[in-house]
């Protein structure tokens, strides 16, 4: 009897459809979000999260209308972020039918956004998603710092220090991205997961860089992490969801199969 | 047997999700709202809560939700289901927030994890309890028909309810501690998992619920 390791598939949206490419068989429209959601969700998923990318701020409220309507009808967890700005930006995606928001440049920018939204809405439903590169040489200890813009905007922040900042500001769970492992499929950066999940008591979600089932089980195994965000790894169709979950099981990694 | 629903509104949050998943278990009606006349015709009462419990506790109190559940509760007498910070509301008092009366419909406490929160091997737990864990089944009930003991549900939660009478807790968790995934007595079942996010057994325990005539 215990806590599960958690699988979250996340779906990148710009515009109100899936990017970074879809390709389930059997699936008739690949970029259509709430039937790729409903997919995940009759796979096993134990979560979904949902990256809106949308760069223009007018063409939100498609997001808010897909919000809703997999709310409707995916009864699990759905974390939502991207342009998540201002207290307001959570009460919309709350109110759509969000259970959590991600927030990550605007807590860079603005630290009391954290606190003041796990005050109005409670720590359970605030991610900081934390976007990491590391800026060490090879050869001396590793330094990771935050990256913003998709990875190519330094700013100095230390990694881990700011992990523990964010949980003392009221955070409910840290969302880490390694930025030199995102799209690689080379696994995640297990160094920097275990140095965060060692020094929060609050969970973290490795992501970045999955490729094959036994990245998956390395996340918690050797990272330490609470539960594994993939995308492209069960977007092609290479994995179910459920595949996933029995591989992480036989591996000894607590499941809801 | 009708199934209009009242999910009991004290603006704390989103309630589509428990709304929808009402819905799709099979409701013929759902109405979301604070309204007393509505809730007063409802046949069965809903009381979910997020957040924190002084404002929860604030809203319940300022909108006379109190006045209302101990009219649907001992009345009334409706079937009657809370879910997670509405179940802690049902307590007497919770740590939380520095020290917070509730309503006193089920004496007892609702109280921290720790910190740190230790498992009996001395590991490190994290707080919130979050995500899937086990519902091990203290007793039979109505609610619990079509699922097997040991079911897995979703929790998110920092604080966890003990009441004074431990025959009144229906099913179990482990995190670092024994914890009370559910009670109940009388016409009035409560979970601190949220059944409107634990997938096909969360709509399972929904459908009992609107089948339920609230004995046990």
């Amino acid at each position: 009897m215990a806590l599960a390791k958690r699988i979250i598939p996340c779906l990148d949206v710009d515009r109100g459809r899936v990017v970074k490419g879809v390709n389930f068989v059997g699936i008739r429209d690949a970029g259509d979000p709430v039937e790729i959601a409903r997919r995940y969700n009759e796979e096993g998923a134990d979560e979904i999260t949902f990256l809106d990318i949308t760069a223009s701020h007018e063409e939100r409220d498609t997001t808010v209308q897909t919000v809703e309507q997999i709310a409707r009808e995916v009864f699990i967890p759905l974390t939502v972020g991207g342009g998540i700005r201002a207290l307001q930006d959570i009460r919309t995606m709350l109110n759509a039918g969000a259970d959590k928001v991600s927030i990550n440049t605007a807590a860079i920018h603005d630290p009391d956004l954290v606190s003041a939204a796990a005050a109005r809405f409670g720590s359970q439903c605030i991610v900081v998603a934390i976007d990491v590169k590391r800026v060490s040489e090879p050869e001396s200890p590793p330094r990771y710092e935050l990256f913003t813009h998709g990875g190519r905007k330094s700013t100095g922040i230390e990694a881990v220090s700011w992990a523990k900042k964010m949980a003392a500001l009221g955070a409910g769970e840290l969302l880490l991205t390694s930025m030199d492992r995102d799209g690689t499929r080379d696994g995640f950066e297990l160094t920097i997961t275990r140095e965060i999940t060692d020094s929060v008591d609050i969970p973290v979600i490795a992501s970045g860089g999955v490729g094959t089932l036994q990245h998956l089980a390395d996340g918690v195994t050797q990272g330490g992490a609470d539960a594994v965000l993939a995308a492209s790894i069960f977007h092609f169709g290479e994995y179910t969801v459920r595949e996933a979950k029995q591989f992480m099981f036989s591996e000894g990694i607590p499941m809801r199969l | 047997m009708t199934q209009r629903v009242a999910v009991i509104d004290y603006g704390m949050g989103n309630l589509h999700s428990v709304a929808s998943a009402l819905e799709h278990a099979g409701a013929l009606e759902v109405i979301v709202t604070h309204d007393h006349a509505v809730i007063s015709k409802a046949d069965r009462v809903v009381f979910p809560g997020v957040g924190g419990i002084r404002d929860c506790m604030d809203a319940i109190r300022g909108l006379g939700c109190d006045q209302l559940l101990e009219q649907a509760i001992t009345v009334e007498r409706k079937p009657v289901l809370a879910i997670c910070v509405g179940m802690q509301s049902l307590m007497t008092t919770s740590e939380e927030n520095g020290g917070v009366a509730c309503l006193n419909q089920v004496p007892g406490e609702v109280t921290f994890f720790g910190s740190p929160h230790l498992a009996s091997d001395g590991a490190r737990l994290k707080v919130p309890h979050m995500g899937w864990n086990q519902v091990v089944q203290k007793r039979a009930h109505p609610l619990w028909a079509g699922i097997e003991s040991g079911t897995h549900f979703y929790f998110v939660h920092s604080y966890h309810v003990v009441p004074n009478d431990p025959d009144l807790v229906a099913g179990t968790f482990d995190y670092g501690l024994s914890g009370c995934a559910a009670l109940a007595r009388d016409n009035v079942f409560a979970t601190q998992f949220h059944p409107e996010k634990s997938h096909q057994a969360g709509l399972t325990l929904l459908k009992n619920f609107l089948s339920w005539d609230g004995t046990c």
